[in-house]
């Protein structure tokens, strides 16, 4: 499955990129195995989405949880807790 | 309704007046948000930031008797005393108009995509904004 995902603010500098597309392996199939499978990478990509950093989650442009699940063509952003206001 | 996510200033006075129109509005509640101290550039998710927002006025309108809401926020650079957000509620009585502006706003604050960053450095978001925004639970 295919899926587009974006980055913003600290973790897009952080991570060096603002967005990708990524063919995703048989069995990672939610946001938190997403974020599993990026941590993988190592580096910056560990560092920064390693288990216990607040990092924030949507899916199509609605706020997820970890256990959300995925579908081919969808749109996921990882993101630092919002400060706006 | 309206909502607005813009680089732009905007004319509070007008946004209110504008709300303030209708025979069955009794009130109008209004806040702006103004850059304090230091300046800063505002990131957005643009799409989701939008879509955010409105949720956030239609929960509003769910729980209390509003007749018309707006929200502005900017996005960009901006510098100390520039206004950031504007969140105004027209209703028939002050009480809804009160609680619908405060919860927008204590919503916004939590959950649309918005990120300050000032010159030391992106700013934290800080868990006095999650507790307000946990009391309308």
């Amino acid at each position: 499955m295919r899926v587009k995902v974006l980055y913003f603010a600290a973790l897009r500098e952080q991570l060096g990129t603002s967005g990708e597309d990524i063919e995703l392996p048989s069995g990672v199939a939610t946001v938190a195995a997403l974020r599993s499978h990026l941590v993988a990478r190592g580096g910056a990509w560990q560092s920064a989405l390693a288990e216990g950093r607040l990092v924030r989650a949507a899916v199509n442009q609605d706020m997820a949880k970890p256990a959300a699940a995925l579908k081919t063509g969808d749109e996921v952003a990882f993101f630092p807790p919002v400060t706006g206001g | 309704m309206k909502v607005s996510v813009q680089a732009e200033d905007f004319d509070a006075g007008a946004e209110i007046r504008a709300l303030s129109h209708d025979p069955k509005v009794g009130a109008v509640a209004s806040f702006i948000g103004v850059v304090r101290e230091v300046g800063m550039t505002l990131e957005h998710y643009p799409g989701m930031t939008e879509r955010a927002l409105q949720k956030i006025v239609e929960e509003a309108r769910s729980r209390w008797k509003v007749t018309d809401c707006t929200v502005i926020h900017r996005y960009g650079v901006l510098q100390p005393t520039d206004q950031i957000v504007l969140v105004v509620v027209a209703g028939a009585h002050r009480g809804d108009a009160f609680a619908a502006c405060e919860f927008i706003m204590d919503y916004l604050k939590t959950q649309a995509p918005f990120w300050k960053k000032e010159a030391a450095g992106w700013v934290e978001a800080r868990a006095s904004d999650d507790q307000a925004a946990e009391r309308w639970k």
